[in-house]
């Protein structure tokens, strides 16, 4: 459980499924560039900072592993600009383990590799390109800054080198003369390579491209043989990158991106997919990082390069699309899939799935998303050696637009198995913008639309707070913003049919108090048709309609129960009817009552009405620090491997505000905090924080079941005795809920969690766990204790005559506050049978401590989250046994493990064919006083 | 009658005036009332209006008694409390008048003197003894909602004698005191002291929301030890100003510690809160501890039993009693102590 530090600049490599390593900058700044030295297992990144970093692949205990050897830093040229010697292109040559390095002052220099020493001596500065270039182009200007250097793809040693101007020089490296010269004169992007070296393309700031013949004869070209702008002919933004990848079936592909028409599709983000008369554009809903083709990399001398698959990176999500099937479907990624289409809002943990349920959610997927290409995943790198993992692990993710998003957890990476949308049951101010997608016909340019990153939420109120799933029954309860409890039942056939309604007043006839929050959702009438997957059956609407905080689900009982700001229920699904209302208002309570959009109302409508699909996601606007900086590459490695640097966005937020908080030294008014405790009469004390449901001992008379909820703000718990009919009878006889007790916590913090431990101490076992064998059956002969974990404290109580039995301070002793608590049970690295539950606690400083049940003895602590990470420490689940996951940015999961045997990390190997790295040691011993200058 | 009162007459033995539970009973006897709280009070020599509500105040009473002793008796719940108190008799020259008609003075409001069985501690400095001269360990007492505490925290920073000599280190300072907050009234903290620890845990290199939510958590038995900013109203121990040798002190000091620490750490038990419990939605009543035992014993008991698993389930033996004797829920709030349950005024629950 290491939190990576604040500083850090992570990125990624990801392989085949399963294989991904990660390296951490320990620097701040930004990495711009990353890329792979073929076959060598060496990684080069430029960073904004202008230092270039190696990382080596290297072997430990049979897995790769991925870690950085040396830097370097260009020396900045005197009595110039910084800016002369800044990077702006790299390019790692194929032979001779040299990389050119191409910057803004329009030098090229040569570094050697691995041991990053500059080559001096063949350093090419612009003078020498412009001796060759003839007057009437030269005009007394200067070239400007490298755009781009293209080895000959026939040829090594012989690169072409293309300057801001839109002169392109063919450079000789091992004779050092300008063996070509391209006099081009609009104002240069990118450049590529025709595959057999017999000519080159350039994309310029126009928004057009340029086919030149490279094998002539001659010393200059003053014309291409192709020169077009191909959204012309109105002005058209610049292509950034270009490529020409030649197909055996036909004309050659021309892939670039940019070149939009500006003024009418200035703001979308294309890359455009041309093979003869065929053009796609693909439309990304996020800013274009970098795109490559996956090819064979051996490609035989008049041969084709017959591209498979179109790798395209863009800002929030990574899409693949196959090139070899007609109409380039894309190709489902088994990794870095965008969890946050929508922006998550909660997040729920099932572990050990069984089986039957998990391929009933797979199988419902499938039919949900038909794989159009049969093409398998196009990175292949490396071995995955991490074991299969022991027990299917379910992640679900509720998100803004209603859906809940079911991923396989198992291992590594997250992997989509299935969605399920809510949307489609109520009656939404907007309806699904089906038309935009359905006019694509006759439009011109030929949009499709790529990817499914969609941060537009068509209702804030669809919004998902609260899930709950049994993984016996595979009935499910999904709560949301606008006080809607679904219950849900999968089902494998679709269907046709109305879903009932019923609704809940919590506040009980209270008066004086109306809802100034937003309305409740209208549900569709009539018969609506369900997929095969999880249908709803029951809508219970809340009133007023307040976000639903807390839900749980017993299926053996068929009860729901959910709570919102003003008080909880509890509603029998088998006999759709009503069990308990109780409203938990405190009489002072009137921020409850206005709801949290009240004063915002009207201005938040109207703005979301004008900016419908203006709207960007919580990641984007904040993406970055220095929009200057030019854009991230991705380098590929034979096609087989892939890096990408991971943004994070929330530490560069975290660094920002930092940086605004000023100086230290102008401390006008120092930071000062009140000390006063916290008063009855808090508003929104009402809120419930947790329900959950025990078979325990509430009264004397032996057991009888029980619910307990809590409010929030006041530490109140309520324990509700209730008399469930045997299974046969449930048609016949209705659930009754009595007050059995009601605790009040004196220190008034907030309830966070309730469990009921057996004689043994330990946990009770979910619904129907003990009737399939699945657990041990509770002790019921002893005594039962309650654990109630508030915000500030941990204590147990017997039961049924209440008594305190132990408790732990936390906040008094540390001084930090409970964020979430599990209980968890952690199994021992050795002996199999040796496990033990013990309560994890997440604080509000990102610290975990583990907690021995019921004793409550502090075990060990860890720091796991920055404390300034507010979203990451609320977005924490513990799974069963002993890890978890939170939100490490809004588009990624961080997971760790408390589990001395239940680890998840990836293992995994890569072959390289370097020889073992002798040379670099004698570098760093012959150079070790420049290497310390970079430094 | 005509005011609502009556007036008895009755003799004593001067001598042997006996307790004040006997002349209570004897007062409820005299005027039937025999189950009504009365609050007792007599003129003394200077014509003021005292009270009576322990033995030493009823002896005192009786001793000067010239001969005849005048008590008063008000029933508890429409008691003036403003009767009692210096110059009461002569200010109003009929005693009678301020009892019976409590609403003629209203308009003319004066400082309150409560019964001094309504005295409360409001802080204390504790744990002089073992502390050193220049720390100052401060016991505030937190009743209800009525006074807030009334102070702010805020980061500075102070200089230590450590092994590398003086070092700059942070530290929180009391930065402010809120004007008729507790904090101010006790006269014991004052800005710029540095805080040390809070209820025994030292706070360097805790952040200063950590130290705040710390004070807030302890809010209501708040133990705050300080280096004052103002050394010169620092306690002085008498050990060392009569000039007696060291050593008694040095010699003292370790064996007494423990116990002070440990009586410390019962106190601060003791105080602390009680969770209620309403049990069949009938009255509150505060959470009783499930064993009267050492609670850290108790939890290594337990601890070492779980391990070995017994079948029947373990419970430590005191419990067990317990829970088996509470046959009706009432009985066993009885051997609730009464008193500290009307300290703890914060034991109403709204609905």
């Amino acid at each position: 459980a290491a939190s990576p530090s604040p500083r850090c600049r992570p990125f990624g490599v990801y392989g085949a499924p399963g294989v991904e390593l990660t390296g951490l900058h320990k620097e701040t700044a930004t990495v711009t560039q990353l890329h792979f030295l073929a076959g060598q297992g060496w990684l080069l990144s430029l960073l904004d900072d202008n230092t270039l970093h190696l990382w080596e692949i290297y072997q430990k205990d049979g897995c790769s592993h991925l870690e950085e050897t040396r830097s370097f830093g260009l020396p900045a040229r005197p009595g110039c600009s910084p800016s002369i010697t800044r990077v702006t292109v790299i390019l790692p040559m194929a032979l001779g383990a040299v990389a050119c390095l191409g910057t803004e002052g329009g030098a090229v220099y040569f570094l050697t590799l691995p041991g990053l020493v500059l080559l001096e001596d063949k350093t090419l500065f612009q003078d020498e390109i412009l001796q060759s270039v003839p007057d009437e182009y030269r005009c007394g200007k200067a070239l400007g800054p490298v755009e781009s250097i293209q080895e000959h793809p026939r040829d090594a040693g012989r690169l072409l080198i293309g300057y801001s101007r839109g002169l392109v020089a063919l450079w000789d490296q091992s004779t050092r003369a300008v063996q070509h010269l391209f006099l081009g004169n609009q104002q240069l992007e990118s450049l590529a390579w025709e595959h057999s070296g017999k000519s080159i393309v350039s994309s310029h700031s126009d928004g057009g491209y340029m086919v030149w013949a490279a094998g002539g004869g001659g010393q200059r070209t003053q014309q291409p043989v192709l020169s077009t702008i191909p959204y012309g002919p109105f002005p058209c933004k610049a292509i950034n990158k270009i490529l020409w990848r030649t197909c055996e079936s036909g004309n050659p592909f021309i892939i670039f991106n940019g070149g939009m028409p500006r003024a009418s599709y200035g703001d979308r983000h294309c890359v455009s997919v041309l093979q003869g008369q065929t053009l796609a554009t693909l439309d990304f809903t996020s800013r274009v990082i970098d795109f490559f083709t996956v090819q064979n990399p051996e490609v035989p001398e008049g041969g084709f390069e017959n591209p498979r698959a179109l790798v395209v990176l863009v800002e929030e999500e990574l899409v693949v699309i196959d090139l070899q099937t007609p109409g380039w479907p894309t190709i489902p990624a088994p990794y870095l899939a965008p969890l946050h289409s929508s922006a998550i809002t909660c997040s729920y943990h099932i572990s050990n799935v069984p089986l039957k349920l998990w391929e009933r959610i797979v199988s419902a997927g499938e039919q949900q998303s038909p794989r159009l290409s049969s093409a398998a995943w196009p990175i292949n790198g490396g071995k995955n050696l991490a074991q299969e993992p022991t027990q299917r692990g379910l992640l679900l993710t509720g998100h803004e637009d209603g859906t809940v998003r079911f991923w396989d957890a198992s291992g590594v990476s997250l992997k989509p198995l299935y969605k399920l949308g809510t949307a489609g049951i109520f009656q939404t101010d907007c309806e699904h913008n089906d038309s935009l997608n359905q006019a694509g016909e006759e439009e011109w340019p030929p949009f499709r639309k790529v990817g499914c990153f969609d941060p537009y939420s068509d209702d804030p109120r669809l919004g998902i707070q609260k899930i709950a799933l049994c993984k016996y029954t595979a009935k499910m309860v999904v709560a949301g913003t606008a006080g809607q409890v679904l219950v849900m039942e999968l089902s494998d056939e679709k269907s046709e049919h109305a879903v009932s309604v019923a609704t809940v007043d919590l506040l009980q006839d209270r008066e004086g108090f109306t809802w100034k929050g937003h309305d409740r959702l209208a549900p569709r009438n009539g018969p609506l048709a369900f997929a095969p997957g999880f249908q709803p059956s029951v809508l219970v609407q809340c009133v007023p309609p307040a976000a639903v905080t807390a839900v749980t689900l017993h299926s053996e009982w068929n009860l729901v129960a959910f709570g919102t700001s003003h008080g909880f229920g509890l509603f029998d699904y088998h006999r759709r009817n009503p069990v308990l209302a109780r409203c938990t208002l405190h009489p002072n309570d009137s921020l409850a009552m206005e709801g949290p959009l009240s004063r915002v109302k009207s201005l938040k409508k109207s703005l979301r009405q004008s900016f419908r699909r203006i709207r960007k996601s919580r990641v984007s606007g904040k993406k970055r620090l220095n929009p200057g900086s030019p854009s991230s590459k991705v380098g590929a490695e034979r096609g087989r491997l892939l890096a990408t640097p991971i943004p994070l966005p929330v530490q560069e937020a975290n660094a920002q505000l930092a940086e605004q908080a000023g100086p230290p030294e102008v401390e006008m008014t120092p930071v000062q905090r009140r000390i006063e405790p916290r008063s009855a009469d808090d508003s929104l004390s009402g809120v419930v924080r947790c329900l959950y449901f025990a078979d325990t001992f509430l009264r004397d008379e032996g057991s009888s079941r029980c619910c307990c909820s809590s409010r929030t703000n006041s530490g109140s718990v309520f324990a509700y005795a209730l008399e469930v009919p045997s299974q046969e009878k449930f048609s016949e006889r209705a659930v009754e809920a009595v007050l059995g007790k009601e605790i009040q916590l004196m220190h008034r913090a907030p309830v966070v969690a309730i469990a009921v431990l057996d004689g043994r101490g330990n946990p009770l076992p979910e619904p129907y766990e003990v009737s399939r064998d699945l657990a041990k059956a509770p002790d019921m002969q002893g005594s039962h204790s309650m654990l109630i974990s508030s915000e500030e404290q941990f204590k147990v109580f017997t039961l049924p005559k209440v008594s305190a039995k132990t408790k732990f301070k936390l906040t008094a002793h540390e001084g930090c506050r409970v964020r979430k608590v599990a209980l968890v049970s952690l199994a021992s690295a050795g002996p199999e049978e040796r496990v033990e539950n013990c309560l994890a606690c997440l604080t509000n400083l990102g610290d975990i401590h583990i907690f021995t049940v019921p004793s409550l003895r502090p075990q060990v602590h860890y720091g796991c989250i920055r404390k300034e990470d507010i979203s990451g420490i609320a977005s924490c689940v513990f799974t069963k046994h002993g890890q978890g996951f939170y939100l490490i940015s809004p588009s990624e999961f961080e997971r760790f493990s408390l589990s001395a045997r239940n680890v998840t990390e990836p293992l995994c190997c890569l072959e390289v064919s370097r020889l073992q790295d002798t040379s670099c040691l004698r570098w760093v011993a012959n150079h070790s006083p420049s290497d310390s200058d970079s430094e | 009658y005509c005011f609502g009162a009556e007036f008895r007459r009755f003799s004593l033995e001067r001598s042997k005036p006996g307790k004040f539970e006997e002349f209570y009973g004897l007062l409820q006897h005299v005027h039937k009332i025999p189950n009504v709280d009365v609050l007792v009070g007599y003129t003394d020599i200077h014509g003021d209006l005292l009270p009576i509500n322990n033995d030493d105040n009823y002896h005192k009473a009786v001793s000067t008694a010239n001969p005849l002793l005048r008590i008063f008796i008000q029933r508890k719940e429409d008691a003036d409390y403003s009767a009692f108190g210096t110059d009461t008799m002569t200010r109003k020259k009929n005693v009678l008048s301020n009892v019976l008609r409590p609403d003629n003075h209203k308009k003319k409001p004066h400082i309150v003197i409560s019964m001094p069985q309504d005295f409360r501690p409001v802080s204390s400095i504790i744990d002089v003894d073992i502390l050193p001269e220049t720390h100052r360990r401060v016991r505030l007492y937190k009743y209800g909602t009525d006074k807030p505490l009334g102070f702010y925290i805020r980061d500075g920073s102070s200089v230590r004698v450590t092994p590398h000599g003086l070092e700059k280190v942070p530290g929180i300072f009391i930065s402010r005191l809120v004007p008729g907050g507790l904090a101010q009234s006790t006269g014991l903290l004052a800005v710029n002291d540095e805080v040390l620890e809070v209820n025994g845990i030292e706070v360097s290199g805790k952040s200063l929301d950590q130290v705040t939510d710390m004070m807030i958590a302890n809010s209501r038995n708040l133990i705050i030890t300080v280096r004052p900013a103002n050394q010169r109203n620092n306690v002085v121990r008498n050990s060392r100003t009569s000039g007696s040798s060291g050593q008694s002190t040095e010699s003292s000091l370790p064996s007494s510690t423990p116990n002070i620490l440990a009586n410390f750490l019962q106190g601060e038990e003791e105080s602390d809160e009680e969770d209620i419990v309403i049990e069949d939605s009938g009255e509150p009543q505060q959470i009783p501890k499930a064993a009267p035992t050492n609670e850290s014993i108790e939890s290594l008991t337990q601890i070492e039993l779980l391990h070995e698993s017994t079948q029947n389930g373990f419970l430590p033996s005191s419990e067990m009693n317990l829970n088996h004797s509470a046959g009706s829920i009432s009985m066993e709030y009885e051997v609730q102590d009464p008193d500290h349950k009307s300290l703890e005024d914060g034991t109403i629950i709204t609905l």
